[in-house]
């Protein structure tokens, strides 16, 4: 059959499955925006380009299915760079659209063109430059293939305008013939069955896992695995939800923020199980005092991820999944009554916690209360800062795909769009953005593609007005001299959501907290709550940059 | 240390930036990098020479494994393998000089493919330290320009 590019495109996408496509149309993407126009895909308009990009991938990271965004050439695709580093640092798989001038004119400074392909070069797994519309079809088969398999990311595809009017005669693609990629699934048994033997001979052992188990639907396993080996598991940031928190087997989170009894855990294990995580800086801290006494057994699909800052003894190569279902088999109960003691011991002495007060407002209470109130039937989004770690300390994570931050690059801006895209893929959960007052503000403008589509996410602002995490760097490490943190002029949150169409409410009493929370749960649209919090209040345990893990500041110290 | 490392890739619009990208990303300064077809024309072979810490080569090397356009990657280091770098070099002629630099370029066997009153062009083929020496004989004289093509390098035997 004859059709234009534009169609081929669109219905390449539906073979795919796409259910959502987000952005924002112009000039160099009219033609797409036409054949879309009567096509079983629903757009999502979002009013700028890192909403859509953020919002693909919220619903990529709660569905587990390729989120797709569509823009513009020149600044529609510049727009999307963030969102795209985002997607990739976090191996999303996302498969970014984005319209370019005509082909002759690509290279001649042409309105609205920008060398995309040069410009996420380094942020995207793999990119096309299609310039021929017989390749439209497999180009696009090819993208969502390598999105979703491997080390999932995103994959972006630049489309001139010219290649989306020409017609042609479609030919269906059938399979993807990649000879240079050929991602590994299989672990090798010989490792498998050594890295079981180390782990059934340890005295000390801890399960690190990471955004991998979350990839690779694992989290089964894994509970099979620490069960059956009596094994205590910690996760990452990007780990959380990928085994259960409120496990006796569970430490929370390691890490910078981590807890303290999982960081004490890491340094003094004589066994070190990493699935899925890549020992990032945030993780391990100073190297040469990372789990100094541990043998290390590293299970990741990305053989680049094996022995990147940490050196491993045991690489296995292969999806989790796989690998844990062999490794399952050869595990034993081992009893290791005094590891559990050290680490119960640890537990009792230096719980999560913080002081609680009835004349403030905490923000990790606030974070308690939704957790209590959503009853485990919640995702929560996070912006990046302090309400991203407490929101990752104190909401209790149960079930995988719940919890969705920036881990990788850390952007601001990024939860509430990811809330939206993570409530169109799942409309039955409670979608949470848990944001601070300064990064809610950097994609405030998707309130109105909340409002008109009425997706009711509920935004929760802990409001001290301040970048606090960049204050608390300044309080701790740079002589309490706040430079450049204190938001003079933030908006009224509440006219702000009323503006748009969105309920707002203020909460500054603690007796209005949980009550808050109850009638914004209730109400069938996006709600902003503006909590007014303890503006000093710190993110502890903290492990300073560059220092050991187990030497962390536990308490308050201002 | 020195690593020479030889990709199999696809011949298509950038790959080669996709992989200069990574290696400068990562701090890297490439000495040289040839690129040429190999017998099949969708296929190009790139032979680059770089040198740095074993261990993050190592990294690099697993990073350029992952380019989807990259079929294969070999580090030559700890292999069997030859290697060859092709140069011209314009060399000044002094006067009555000219039967010594003749001399030279016979003994590492080049050849002289352009002859002038003042200057004459020498060709010659080999491995990087032989090249060397015949520019250390050659400078004496005056070097004018001097172009290189880089290594390439292709394992031993059959595997």
């Amino acid at each position: 059959m004859i059709k234009t590019g534009s169609q081929i495109l669109v219905d390449a996408l539906i073979r795919e499955g796409v259910e959502f496509v987000f952005g924002i149309p112009g000039g160099a993407v009219l033609p797409l925006f036409d054949a879309l126009f009567d096509s079983p895909i629903k757009f999502i308009l979002t009013r700028h380009e890192q909403g859509a990009g953020h919002a693909a991938d919220g619903y990529a990271r709660a569905t587990g299915r390729v989120g797709v965004c569509l823009v513009t050439s020149g600044p529609g695709a510049t727009n999307l760079v963030t969102a795209i580093a985002t997607a990739y640092m976090d191996s999303i798989p996302m498969v970014a659209i984005t319209g370019q001038v005509k082909t002759f004119l690509i290279g001649n400074d042409a309105f609205q063109e920008a060398d995309t392909i040069g410009i996420t070069r380094s942020i995207t797994k793999h990119s096309y430059l299609v310039k021929d519309i017989k390749d439209l079809a497999r180009t696009v088969k090819e993208a969502f293939y390598i999105a979703n398999t491997g080390r999932r990311g995103p994959v972006l595809i630049d489309l001139p305008v010219d290649v989306t009017m020409e017609k042609c005669e479609e030919v269906i693609p059938t399979e993807v013939e990649l000879p240079g990629y050929k991602p590994r699934y299989e672990g090798n048994i010989r490792q498998i069955n050594i890295a079981a033997e180390v782990v059934n001979s340890a005295k000390q052992p801890v399960v690190y896992t990471g955004g991998g188990i979350i990839a690779s639907e694992c989290s089964k396993a894994l509970l099979e695995l620490a069960e059956k080996g009596n094994l205590p598991v910690t996760t990452t940031l990007m780990g959380l939800g990928g085994f259960p928190e409120d496990h006796h087997l569970s430490l929370g989170m390691l890490g910078m923020h981590g807890t303290a009894y999982a960081n004490f855990a890491v340094t003094e294990s004589d066994v070190l199980l990493a699935i899925g995580a890549r020992f990032d800086d945030r993780i391990t801290g100073k190297i040469d005092e990372f789990a100094p006494h541990a043998k290390i057994i590293h299970i990741d699909i990305d053989p680049a991820s094996i022995s990147k800052s940490i050196k491993v003894d045991i690489p296995v190569v292969g999806d989790a999944n796989n690998i844990l279902q062999e490794l399952i088999k050869h595990i034993r109960f081992v009893e290791r009554k005094e590891w559990f003691q050290k680490i119960n011991s640890w537990k009792e002495k230096n719980p999560l916690s913080y002081n609680n007060a009835d004349s403030v407002i905490k923000p990790q209470y606030v974070i308690e209360q939704i957790c209590e109130i959503a009853k485990g039937n919640a995702i929560i989004t996070t912006e990046v800062g302090q309400n991203q770690m407490w929101a990752a300390q104190f909401f209790t994570y149960t079930k995988p795909r719940t919890f969705l931050s920036s881990g990788g690059l850390g952007t601001m801006g990024y939860g509430f769009p990811a809330a939206i895209g993570a409530q169109l893929g799942c409309p039955d959960k409670i979608v949470v953005d848990i944001a601070g007052d300064g990064s809610i503000q950097m994609n405030i403008q998707e309130l109105s593609t909340a409002v008109r589509l009425n997706i009711p996410v509920k935004i929760v602002v802990l409001n001290n007005g301040y970048l606090g995490m960049v204050r608390q760097w300044q309080e701790l490490f740079f002589s309490k001299r706040y430079s450049c943190v204190h938001l003079n002029g933030n908006p009224d949150f509440v006219k702000l959501a009323e503006a748009y169409g969105a309920a707002g409410f203020l909460v500054e009493e603690k007796k209005d907290v949980r009550p808050t929370i109850e009638k914004a749960f209730s109400i069938q649209g996006p709600v902003i709550m503006d909590f007014r919090i303890d503006p000093n209040e710190n993110v502890f345990p903290m492990v300073p940059a560059g220092q050991a893990i187990h030497r962390m500041m536990i308490g308050t110290m201002a | 240390m020195r690593h020479v490392i030889s990709l199999l890739v696809e011949n298509k619009v950038g790959v080669l930036a996709r992989i200069t990208g990574l290696i400068s990303g990562r701090g890297f300064n490439i000495d040289s990098l040839a690129v040429g077809e190999t017998e099949n024309p969708a296929l190009s072979r790139m032979t680059i020479v770089v040198r740095g810490d074993d261990a993050i080569l190592e990294q690099v090397r697993k990073q350029l494994g992952k380019i989807i356009d990259i079929i294969k990657v070999i580090d030559f280091t700890d292999e069997e393998f030859v290697e060859r770098d092709l140069m011209l070099l314009k060399v000044n002629v002094p006067a009555g000089k000219r039967g010594e630099i003749i001399e030279i370029v016979e003994i590492f066997r080049g050849k002289i493919i352009d002859v002038s009153q003042k200057d004459l062009v020498i060709e010659l083929a080999g491995a990087e330290e032989k090249l060397e020496a015949m520019v250390n004989l050659l400078r004496p004289y005056g070097i004018k320009e001097l172009v290189r093509t880089g290594s390439i390098a292709i394992g031993r035997g059959t595997k």
